[in-house]
C-alpha cells in the first residue's frame, strides 16, 4: 500500500513538473495555429502537403500574408505590389505575355498562377526550379530589378515606419521588429493556404455527375497513349494537381533563348527543360508557357499536335516528334479543350479570403 | 517500492525475450539496396543521356529515366519456413533516396532465397488505392485495366545518327478493348542469400537483359506507344527472365 502509493506519488510529481514547464509560457507569444484546410479529394488521392517546421501556419501570420502580398510597400517606388503580377482574377497569375517590373522594364518569363504550392513536392520553384523553398523564394521578387526593384533594408524601413505593421509581426511572431526573414515566412503562410480543388473536374471526381460528353471524350484524349498522351506530365485522375512537378523539354524550340533548369544546374543536359506547369485554372492564366508565347489553349493543343520540334535534350515522352506531333482530330481537339477548362475553379479566384484586404 | 519498480521495468525485457523464440539466432532486419547495371557496368543518373551503350541488336543507346516498382518481398529458409512483407518500393534512378528500402521484414539469421514481384500482382494493382504512387504519377490508364505501371523506362535509340525516344512502358497488358490479362512476374532467385546482422540485400536489375532474353528486342518495332501494344507487353513480360539477380552485402 505504502510502495504503490509512494510509486503514483512518483509519477505525479512527474507529471507536475511537465505541466509546470508548459504553463510557464505567460511571457512566451503564441500566435493562432491554423491547420491548412486539405480538400477531401487530396486526402483520399494524394500525399499531405509540404509545410515549413520553422514557420508554422497562424491565423496572424495569414493575415499578415495576405496584407504584405496585395501591398505596393514592398516594391522601390510603391507602385507595385505581388498581386499586381499574380492578381486573383488570374489565378494569380497575369494577362500579359511578360511581366512588367516598376520602371517599366519587361521579363523574359510569364507570370506563374499560385495555387496547391503546398503540393509541389520537389519544393523547387520558378519555371527552372533556382528557389528551394516557398520562404526562399519570396525573397527574390522584391529586389528582382525587372520587378520590385527595392533593397531589403528600405523594404523593411518602410513597414518599420508604418502605424499598423509593427503591430502585425508582433501579433503573428512575438517581436515587434521587422526583417526579411519574417516578411518572407509571412507570404509563404498566405500562399500555402492558396489551394484549388473545387473546379467542375474536382466535382466530377468526387462523385457529382455534371460533365459533358466532350469534357469526358477530353480526359479520354488526355489518358490515351495514341492520342493525346498528355498524362506522364500532368497528372490523372489521381493526382489531381495536374502536374508531376518536374521539368520537361516538351518540344517549343530547336535551340533556347532561354536555358531553364540548364541555367540553374549547369548542366547542358538540362537545357530548355520546365517545369511542368499544372493544368489548372487554365481559363484564367493565358497567354501559356514559360515565355507567354501562346495567346489561347488552341494554339497549345495545336503545338503538342503538329508543332513539336526536336533538339537534343527533348523528352523522350515526346514520342512523336519525328511526325511533328499526336496528330489528333479537330473534333478531339475540342474535347480536349473542353476538359482542360473543366479544371478551372471559379471559386478559387473568387474566394473572399484570397483578395485584396487593404 | 523498489521491488515493485523493478519488477515493472523488467517485464517488458522478459516479454520481448520470450517473443523470440531463439536462443542463439540473432533476429535481422532487412534492409534492400537497388542497383543497376548494364551487361555488368553500373548505370547510375549520372549516366542518363550520356553514355551511350549498344543493346544486343547492335543499337546505340542512352538512358533518361528508370523508373520500376517491386513489391511482396518474401525470404525462404531451408526449412521451407516463409517470411513475407506485403510493402512495395517504387525505384526512381533519378532519385537516390529510392534506392534504399528498409523493410519491415525481420527474419532470424540463415540462408534464405528470395522472390518478389515485378509489379504489383492483382489483388494489389487496385487502381488509385497508393496516395505514394498517385503522387509520383505512377498511375496505369483505366482504359487498359488501370492500376499502376511496373516499369518506365525511356531514352533515346540510334543516338549517333538520328536519334529517336524509345519508352518501355510495362503494365497490365490490354487484349482487346474492356479484356486484360495480368502481366505481372513473381521473380524467383534461386541463389542462397546468408543472412546475419548488419547486412542489405542488393536486388540488381541489368538493363540490357530487357533487350535480349528470351526475345530479342527490335526498336524499329517495339519503341513508343507500347501500353496499350498487347504482344510488347507479353515481350516485356517474359523478358524479365534474366533482369534481376541479388546478393548479400
Ligand atoms: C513584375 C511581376 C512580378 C511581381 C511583382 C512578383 N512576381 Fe512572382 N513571379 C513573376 C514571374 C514572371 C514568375 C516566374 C519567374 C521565373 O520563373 O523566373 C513568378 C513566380 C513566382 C512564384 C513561383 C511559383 C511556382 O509555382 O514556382 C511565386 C511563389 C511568386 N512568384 C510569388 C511572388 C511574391 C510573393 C511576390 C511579392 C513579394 C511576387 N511573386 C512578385 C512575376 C512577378
Ligand atoms: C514531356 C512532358 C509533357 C507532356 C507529355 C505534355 N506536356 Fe504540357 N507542358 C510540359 C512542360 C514542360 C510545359 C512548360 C514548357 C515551357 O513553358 O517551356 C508544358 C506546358 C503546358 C501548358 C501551358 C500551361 C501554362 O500554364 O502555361 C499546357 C496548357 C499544356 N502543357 C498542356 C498539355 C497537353 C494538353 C498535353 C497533351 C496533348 C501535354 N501538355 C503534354 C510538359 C509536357
Amino acid at each position: 500500500m505504502n510502495t504503490r502509493f509512494s510509486l503514483y506519488g512518483f509519477l505525479l510529481l512527474l507529471s507536475i513538473s511537465s505541466c509546470s514547464t508548459s504553463e510557464n509560457t505567460d511571457e512566451i507569444f503564441a500566435a493562432t495555429p491554423l491547420d491548412l484546410e486539405i480538400p477531401q479529394l487530396f486526402q483520399d488521392r494524394i500525399l499531405p502537403p509540404i509545410t515549413s517546421p520553422t514557420n508554422p501556419q497562424s491565423v496572424e501570420g495569414v493575415a499578415l500574408g495576405r496584407k504584405l502580398f496585395f501591398d505596393p510597400i514592398l516594391s522601390g517606388n510603391g507602385t507595385q505590389a505581388c498581386a499586381s503580377c499574380h492578381n486573383p482574377q488570374n489565378a494569380f497569375s497575369d494577362e500579359q505575355r511578360f511581366s512588367v517590373g516598376i520602371d517599366g522594364s519587361i521579363g523574359t518569363r510569364n507570370s506563374m498562377p499560385l495555387h496547391n504550392l503546398a503540393w509541389n513536392y520537389n519544393q523547387k520553384f520558378f519555371w527552372d526550379g533556382r528557389a528551394v523553398t516557398l520562404e526562399e523564394q519570396i525573397f527574390a521578387p522584391v529586389t528582382n530589378p525587372i520587378e520590385m526593384n527595392n533593397t531589403w533594408p528600405n523594404a523593411v524601413a518602410s513597414l518599420q515606419s508604418q502605424s499598423t505593421y509593427p503591430e502585425l509581426f508582433r501579433d503573428a511572431f512575438g517581436t515587434t521588429t521587422i526583417d526579411s526573414v519574417l516578411v518572407s515566412k509571412a507570404i509563404a503562410q498566405f500562399l500555402r493556404t492558396l489551394i484549388s480543388a473545387n473546379s467542375r473536374f474536382d466535382r466530377h471526381l468526387m462523385g457529382e455527375n455534371i460533365l459533358t460528353p466532350q469534357e469526358l471524350n477530353g480526359i479520354e484524349v488526355f489518358m490515351n497513349e495514341s492520342k493525346g498522351d498528355c498524362f506522364h506530365c500532368h497528372g490523372n485522375p489521381f493526382n489531381p494537381l495536374w502536374t508531376d512537378n518536374t521539368f520537361h523539354n516538351n518540344g517549343l524550340d530547336e535551340t533556347f533563348a532561354d536555358l531553364g533548369l540548364g541555367n540553374v544546374t549547369g548542366d547542358p543536359r538540362d537545357n530548355g527543360r520546365f517545369k511542368a506547369p499544372s493544368l489548372r485554372n487554365l481559363a484564367y492564366t493565358a497567354p501559356y508557357m514559360h515565355d507567354g508565347r501562346f495567346a489561347t489553349l488552341d494554339e497549345v493543343i495545336n503545338h503538342y499536335s503538329e508543332g513539336l520540334v526536336f533538339s537534343e535534350t527533348i523528352d523522350p515522352l515526346m514520342k512523336t516528334v519525328a511526325q511533328g506531333g499526336v496528330h489528333i482530330s479537330e473534333s478531339d481537339k475540342a474535347d480536349l479543350k473542353a476538359f482542360l477548362l473543366s479544371l478551372s475553379d471559379e471559386s478559387f479566384i473568387n474566394n473572399s479570403n484570397f483578395q485584396d484586404p487593404n | 517500492m523498489k521491488t515493485l519498480f523493478f519488477l515493472l521495468l523488467a517485464t517488458p525485457l522478459f516479454i520481448s525475450c520470450n517473443n523470440d523464440n531463439s536462443d542463439t539466432l540473432n533476429s535481422v532486419n532487412i534492409n534492400f539496396k537497388f542497383s543497376q547495371n548494364w551487361d555488368g557496368v553500373q548505370v547510375t543518373n549520372a549516366d542518363f543521356n550520356n553514355t551511350i551503350y549498344v543493346n544486343e541488336m547492335g543499337r546505340e543507346l542512352n538512358i533518361s529515366r528508370m523508373r520500376y516498382l517491386l513489391s511482396r518481398f518474401t525470404l525462404t529458409n531451408q526449412n521451407g519456413d516463409v517470411f513475407s512483407t506485403n510493402q512495395f518500393n517504387l525505384v526512381d534512378m533519378a532519385n537516390n533516396a529510392t534506392l534504399t528500402f528498409n523493410s519491415d521484414l525481420i527474419v532470424p539469421e540463415g540462408t534464405y532465397t528470395l522472390s518478389f514481384i515485378y509489379g504489383f500482382n492483382q489483388e494489389d494493382n487496385i487502381d488509385g488505392a497508393y496516395p505514394i504512387l498517385n503522387s509520383a504519377s505512377w498511375n496505369w490508364p483505366e482504359s487498359l485495366g488501370g492500376g499502376y505501371h511496373f516499369m518506365q523506362y525511356e531514352g533515346s535509340y540510334d543516338v549517333n545518327t538520328e536519334p529517336k525516344p524509345y519508352n518501355l512502358h510495362n503494365g497490365t497488358a490490354r487484349v482487346s478493348e474492356g479484356v486484360f490479362e495480368q502481366n505481372f512476374v513473381t521473380i524467383t532467385l534461386t541463389n542462397p542469400l546468408v543472412i546475419t546482422t548488419g547486412n542489405e540485400i542488393e536486388i540488381k536489375m541489368d538493363i540490357a537483359e530487357w533487350f535480349k532474353n528470351p526475345d530479342l528486342w527490335d526498336l524499329d518495332l517495339y519503341n513508343v506507344t507500347l501500353m496499350p501494344n498487347y504482344a510488347a507487353q507479353k515481350l516485356m513480360q517474359r523478358n524479365t527472365s534474366g533482369v534481376f539477380s541479388a546478393t548479400i552485402n
